[in-house]
């Protein structure tokens, strides 16, 4: 096994371990941190069918942001769209033999990174063209979208312009899942581009980026409006 | 003075300890907004409310609510104690902290950013100074990358801006509607001032009143003696009126109804006229109910604050005059933020009500009560007795996005507009962006009803005063109906300010009240 092999073998076994863990551990902190009062945001639904239609409708289709500014809503929602078809279609490096299902939905050539690519683009110009958010923005808003940009952008290289071997990818991937370390292809593009996610999945967990799970975790998003119904106490709120 | 405090470009928040904890230096009066009838979103102006802050609390009354009297020695470890504390016992606050994306979606959704164009007013940039520190003393990334990602030492001058700009926040949740997430800045600036008053920063209105109810029973410091003579008072005036001795009873026993409703429904102007209209309601409903000296107020400022101790303590209250009474019934006057604990929070705090009659809502809004009696026929109503007014309708935010009333969501929006249109001809509504959940804060509420804060009051109403100016100058509104004290106390101050006269602000059952056709049922 080459030097580089073992280096990104650990290397991508360190980066999913802090994702993960790190990861989970803030979504165990979410879950148990108590929610002594009811605070749904009304008109908020009666049950809990009904929170889980709003939260299909936010996490689906960004209903509020939808509501509350349009160009925003435009922009974060094709990147998010174009992430998760990048996404699924990253997941044929991960089977031997691609499934039917991802083998037709990779089949479409839609161009999705150079979507991916101008939606961060047109969020990262909104932040410095908009004077309240260049207000808000902080350096970690910049520096994600260029690394998301930059993610993109070789992803695209590798694809379209110095085509990177996908079958050695493959077996590199496998490799990695079946903890039989493979050769990694040595084409500096790729290895850029897989240096950069691996990146991305350590800071993932300490980073604005838990927006993903912690959605699921809000209270004025997920508590069924029913205060009066039923008598909602938590641990440290009891008490006589 | 006055001069050179229009709009500062720098920030002048207070350097030094002994001028955070002085008052504000009284100043001439701020312009009031222009009413062009139009919201815009204004260019951010750096620093432009930052001299805006609230009387400090004088020790006598930080130290009988239990918080130290003034700003403790250590004061900057005692507020990261407290932030720790508060994050392991609020989900919303945890997340929130960390879970903004700085989209800027929420940005120009306050009023007070609107009208001060100050960027610490947008909702995400007021929540940043609680993030500021939150980053660094909480998170990995504020450790190892420092002011750089955002992480700020917790030193005066952001303890300065705290005060100020945590106190320049309705706690409307107006942010919240309008965040892909949620995020309630209202979370965050309760436990802002959790962590100030545990370390001896408390504001002095608020306290003040939580103070008075703990002692007196009600936020405005009346004895029983006084209440009683209030009570008589309205009594001697309605049959003055009507010629119909109308009673409003005190400490009945066994009542059908308990009704609850803010304090200054006793004393205040407009709110007495909407007590008027409860006791007409009850009197023509022939149902047995009383007022309790014990529950004589349904205000809870502990909410404004963000202690859970405070908040149950003044509600216990209720539940001690419900023993003390057993009504069947519990009803709840005009009060945004009041319906707002009494409906979502009582009944974890003073629950489970298993004394009261489960046929009815626990605790019912006094406007679920009227309709439901005015649909059922039970009250005679002749509504030409409104017939001088053209009505709006102001929904209070903490009714609007914190509550429900009747059983379907959104209830809380039509139940009243259906009950003014019972007892009136005319009503128009303002417009899309200002009612229902998307309703602006009157400006005046969370605690910021004292005189010293008049010009963020002013200017926090300014989207309000443009959508009424609308309605007025187009259907010739001459009535906006509200259903909050507080509402009521900040409309009728601030709307001469803007040419707009006092009397145009109303309670709703100042409405049914005059419709109501007393002994017409006989
Ligand atoms: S809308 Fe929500 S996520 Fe966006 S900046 Fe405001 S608080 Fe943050
Ligand atoms: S809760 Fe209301 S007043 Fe406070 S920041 Fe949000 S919108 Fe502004
Ligand atoms: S006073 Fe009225 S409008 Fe203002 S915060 Fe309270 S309920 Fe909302």
């Amino acid at each position: 096994m080459s030097g580089l092999t073992l280096l990104y073998t650990l290397f991508a076994y360190v980066a999913i371990a802090v994702f993960l863990v790190g990861f989970l551990a803030r979504i165990w902190k979410y879950a148990t941190t108590p929610s002594p009062l009811k605070i749904p945001l009304t008109p908020a639904p009666v049950n809990s069918v009904g929170v889980v239609y709003r939260m299909v409708q936010e996490v689906g289709f960004f209903k509020s942001l939808f509501y509350s500014n349009r160009i925003i809503w435009i922009g974060g929602y094709l990147m998010h769209i174009a992430l998760l078809i990048t996404i699924v279609k990253h997941l044929r490096f991960f089977f031997k033999t691609t499934p039917a299902a991802l083998a037709w939905i990779t089949s479409f050539e839609i161009y999705v990174g150079f979507i991916f690519f101008g939606a961060l683009a047109f969020l990262f110009l909104m932040r410095l063209v908009i004077d309240r958010t260049y207000y808000l923005s902080l350096m970690q808003d910049y520096v994600l979208l260029i690394f998301l940009m930059l993610i993109a952008a070789t992803g695209i290289l590798t694809k379209y312009y110095v085509r990177t071997d996908i079958i050695k990818v493959k077996q590199f991937v496998m490799g990695l899942v079946q903890f039989r370390p493979e050769a990694i292809p040595g084409d500096p593009i790729f290895i850029i581009h897989f240096t950069l996610v691996l990146l991305l999945l350590i800071y993932f967990p300490f980073s604005k980026l838990m927006h993903s799970g912690g959605i699921f975790f809000s209270p004025t998003r997920n508590q069924v409006d029913d205060a009066r119904e039923v008598r909602h106490v938590t641990p440290w709120a009891v008490k006589g | 003075m006055a001069e050179e405090i229009t709009t500062t470009e720098e920030k002048t928040v207070d350097k030094d300890i002994a001028a955070l904890l002085t008052s504000p230096p009284k100043r001439a009066p701020e312009p009031t907004p222009e009413l062009t009838g139009k919201i815009v979103k204004p260019k951010i102006v750096q620093g432009a409310a930052a001299h805006y802050k609230p009387h400090v609390a004088k020790p006598e009354i930080q130290e009988k609510l239990g918080f130290p009297g003034t700003l403790v020695e250590n004061w900057q470890e005692a507020a990261v104690a407290k932030m720790r504390e508060l994050l392991g016992k609020y989900k919303s606050l945890q997340v929130y902290m960390d879970i903004c994306v700085r989209c800027g979606s929420c940005t120009d959704k306050c009023q007070y950013f609107l009208s001060t164009r100050d960027p610490k007013n947008m909702p995400a940039g007021r929540a940043e100074l609680f993030r500021q520190v939150y980053r660094k003393y909480f998170t990995t990334e504020g450790k190892i990358f420092g002011k750089l990602a955002g992480a700020v030492d917790f030193d005066l001058s952001l303890l300065a801006e705290w005060y100020s700009y945590f106190h320049q926040c309705s706690q409307c949740r107006r942010c919240s509607l309008y965040c892909p997430y949620g995020i309630d800045t209202a979370e965050i600036s309760m436990a802002a001032r959790e962590i100030m008053d545990s370390i001896g920063l408390g504001q002095k209105y608020t306290n003040e009143i939580i103070g008075k109810v703990h002692e007196l029973g009600n936020n405005l410091g009346m004895n029983e003696a006084a209440l009683r003579n209030a009570i008589e008072f309205v009594e001697e005036e309605i049959e003055e009126d009507t010629g119909v001795p109308v009673k409003l009873p005190i400490n009945e026993e066994d009542a059908e109804v308990l009704l609850v409703t803010p304090s200054a429904d006793f004393f205040a102007t407009p709110h007495l006229e909407s007590l008027v209209g409860y006791a007409k309601v009850f009197h023509q409903a022939g149902i047995n109910w009383t007022l309790s000296t014990t529950a004589a107020e349904a205000g809870n400022f502990g909410m404004f604050v963000g202690s859970y101790y405070h908040m149950q303590k003044i509600a216990s209250r209720i539940k001690q005059a419900i023993e003390e009474l057993r009504p069947k019934r519990l009803v709840v006057g005009e009060c945004g933020h009041a319906w707002r604990v009494a409906y979502a929070f009582w009944n974890t705090l003073i629950g489970p009500f298993d004394m009261l009659n489960q046929k009815y809502p626990r605790p019912q809004h006094i406007c679920e009560f009227t309709l439901d009696l005015i649909n059922r026929g039970a009250l005679k109503i002749d509504k030409s007795a409104n017939d001088e007014f053209v009505v709006t309708f102001h929904d209070s935010c903490n009714v609007a996005r914190a509550t429900r009333m009747g059983d379907k969501p959104g209830g809380q929006f039509d139940i009243p507009r259906e009950l003014i249109k019972a007892v009136t001809n005319k009503y128009v509504d303002m417009e899309y962006d200002t009612i229902r959940e998307r309703t602006f804060c009157c400006g005046g509420g969370g605690g910021l009803l004292t005189d010293e804060l008049i010009d963020v009051r002013v200017k926090g109403a300014m989207p309000r005063m443009q959508a009424l100016h609308n309605v007025m100058e187009t259907h010739g509104v001459n009535f906006m109906a509200l259903i909050c004290a507080i509402c009521k106390a900040q409309f009728t101050k601030i709307m001469p300010k803007y040419g707009i006269p006092m009397e145009v602000a109303g309670g709703v059952h100042q409405l049914v009240g005059r419709a109501i056709v007393l002994g017409a049922k006989e």
